[in-house]
């Protein structure tokens, strides 16, 4: 396959964040990944591109640990990383805003941040430190500049993007190292996307690295430094995602033969 | 829509908005204004509506308060207000636990069973094995906490069956057991404490009351201020997500049942006082109007809406309707009907709450339009054709 290779990487790290080596995953005869190579930057928006049923998602789940990998190997910072559930990619860093946001619409914005970790006192059964989580809470919201009603509304009662953006965040506040965001738009109206792509585009600045899913060219295009495209479980290729390249990377996509360079 | 670089582009009237983010900050230029109250707290018929919804248990009840009283002389008499309290309390305890089951979207039919249950062992071991009050309290408590255990053991980690259909048979076999053990008779003679808590008053206030308020003061305490009470609240909301971010709900979910158990139990203590008796046909179908209870005070069965204090005015509300048709001399036979009346009336006002709720969400979605509309979009690469 026709590979652009070995485009621009960013300057700063020569080292990648995450490596993923020849992933393989199979579902009984399904071959959902077939040796899948993946190198991520510090301080990069990666974004991996494929049609439906290509293996992304796979892909995600494997790294973000809610599935494991049948072959190859996952690094961070060189070491190797075994991953048995999502809590332990979580306790590497790497945080995963999925499709479907696990939200709590009948909890408030603060709570929803914090579930599952909440603050609580020392040596207690768990005694929430409410006044530490709506700091905390209030001061991630107003660095990455989402803009919600108050801490206290319920998430049910916030628009889509807001939501959306209380997903990302949430991610974001507790990554060190990784966002994972699968599809994070496909929800969305065009003004609420554009609020989101906002946010991520933000995140290289908090020292963030990201990998985003996606079908959406113009949306990578808009957010991505560099593009991994996908098909029936193999790498096919990367490319800049730019207006020059468009054609290339939807010929990638789709497997048809490359007309534009 | 070309930005002009040194300038908030903002309408008048959202400008005027926020005036607390108002020093705007160079960089700011290309950016939304950060977190803020973004819209003036300004009281909606929306939002005020949802308020009064959320009121409205509180409301009925003072409606049916101020009502009674006109229409009843007896009403407001220190003797009613005892009785009305002394006959709230079974429900309202068995309420308090149905709801923290409730809550988790789950539901527990053995409870009115279990009562029986333990007011028939209680009774059966006040004569055989001691009459010391402390020792066959813990005994009723004990046994109520064992039906909670094997309810959520049986329901939770197989999670096969639906929390109904499980406790639909430790109903049966609970209300069955408490038959067998009573020979079918009512069991006389229990501990003066356990009489003391089922029909004494300590300063003109039923005891029963007092273990009422108690348990229902350390369970608020409990699921406001521990974080165990926040994942109550997030496994009714969304298991699936609640298991995903980490939080043990599995646990969780069995607790509220080993809780609900323990109500159970005090409820029996209460029970048993208030006849000095036990026997298997007490507060049958207790559990049906505690889980009234919790409907009408506001919390939803699906799980993860409610609060404790809804659920007690929803008890206070079953009493006082009991209470009321007594003073007022109507038929027995109407205060089901009456009570259903009730019910769904509750469920109307939930229906009305959805829909307020869903036209806050239109209305939050617009807003960020208009937020979006003003601020300056940014030179992208956004040329590339779709």
């Amino acid at each position: 396959m026709s590979t652009p290779s070995e485009l621009r990487k960013p300057a700063t790290s020569a080292e990648p964040l995450l490596r993923v080596r020849e992933a393989e995953k199979r579902f009984g005869a399904v071959v959902a990944l077939d040796g899948v190579s993946l190198d991520l930057y510090r301080g990069e928006v990666l974004a991996v591109l494929g049609d439906n049923g290509a293996g992304k998602s796979t892909l995600m789940k494997c790294i973000s640990g809610s599935q494991r990998l049948d072959g190859g190997a996952i690094e961070l910072e060189g070491r190797p990383l075994s991953l048995r559930s999502p809590h332990d990619a979580r306790r590497h860093g790497v945080e995963t805003v999925y499709q479907d946001l696990a939200l709590f619409d009948n909890l408030d914005v603060e709570a929803n941040f914090f579930a599952g970790r909440e603050l609580v006192a020392k040596r207690t059964l768990g005694w929430l430190n409410k006044k530490q989580m709506r700091r905390n809470a209030l001061s991630v919201l107003e660095r990455l500049e989402v803009s919600i009603p108050s801490l206290q509304t319920p998430v049910g009662l916030l628009s889509g993007g807001q939501r959306q953006a209380i997903a990302v965040v949430r991610a974001v506040n507790f990554a060190s190292r990784i966002v994972i965001l699968d599809e994070p738009t496909a929800a969305l109206g065009v003004r609420e996307t554009r609020n989101v792509l906002r946010l991520v585009k933000r995140l290289p600045e908090q020292g963030i690295s990201v990998i985003l899913v996606s079908h959406n060219l113009d949306q990578v295009a808009e957010v991505a430094d560099r593009a991994v495209v996908i098909r029936r479980g193999r790498r096919i290729g990367e490319a800049r995602p730019d207006a020059a390249n468009h054609d290339h990377i939807v010929s990638m996509i789709v497997g048809a033969p490359s007309v534009a360079g | 829509m070309s930005g002009s670089p040194d300038q908030l582009k903002r309408s008048p009237d959202t400008g005027a908005a926020a005036p607390v983010a108002a020093p705007v900050a160079p960089r700011a230029q290309k950016e939304q204004p950060a977190l803020r109250p973004h819209r003036p707290a300004l009281p909606s018929f929306t939002t005020i509506g949802l308020k009064l919804v959320g009121l409205g248990p509180f409301l009925f009840l003072l409606l049916l308060w101020v009502v009674l009283s006109i229409e009843s002389p007896y009403f407001f008499t220190t003797l009613n207000v005892t009785n009305l309290l002394q006959a709230s309390s079974i429900v309202a305890v068995l309420a308090v636990g149905q709801f923290l089951i409730i809550l988790t979207g789950a539901i527990d039919l053995s409870a009115g069973a279990v009562v029986a249950l333990c007011t028939v062992i209680g009774a059966q071991l006040s004569h055989t094995l001691t009459h010391n009050g402390l020792v066959i309290v813990a005994i009723m408590l004990a046994t109520g906490i064992a039906v909670g255990i094997v309810n959520a053991t049986i329901i939770e980690p197989l999670r096969l069956a639906s929390p109904f259909v499980v406790t639909l048979g430790t109903m049966s076999i609970a209300s069955g057991a408490a038959f067998v053990i009573s020979g079918g008779a009512t069991v006389t003679g229990l501990p003066p404490l356990i009489d003391h808590i089922g029909s004494n008053s300590v300063a003109g206030i039923p005891a029963a009351a007092l273990v009422v308020a108690g348990f229902a003061v350390v369970v608020a305490a409990l699921t406001s201020r521990l974080r165990w009470g926040r994942w109550i609240y997030a496994i009714g909301g969304n298991r699936e997500a609640a298991e995903r971010v980490g939080i043990p709900a599995r646990r969780v979910a069995m607790s509220v049942f080993v809780i609900g158990g323990f109500a159970a139990g005090l409820a029996g203590i209460i029970q048993a006082g208030l006849t000095d008796s036990g026997q298997g046909a007490a507060s049958f179908t207790a559990e049906l109007d505690a889980i009234s209870a919790v409907v009408i005070g506001g919390a939803s069965l699906q799980g993860g809406r409610g609060t404790l204090s809804g659920t007690l005015v929803g008890a206070l509300i079953l009493g006082t309707i009991h209470n009321g048709l007594n003073l007022l001399s109507v038929d027995t036979n109407w205060e089901p009907i009456v009570l259903g009346v009730v019910l769904l009336l509750a469920l109307g006002t939930d229906f009305m709450r959805v829909r307020l709720e869903s036209r806050l969400r239109l209305r939050e979605a617009r807003q960020l339009e208009v937020e979006s509309d003003n601020a300056v979009p940014e030179s992208g690469r956004s040329t590339v054709a779709a």
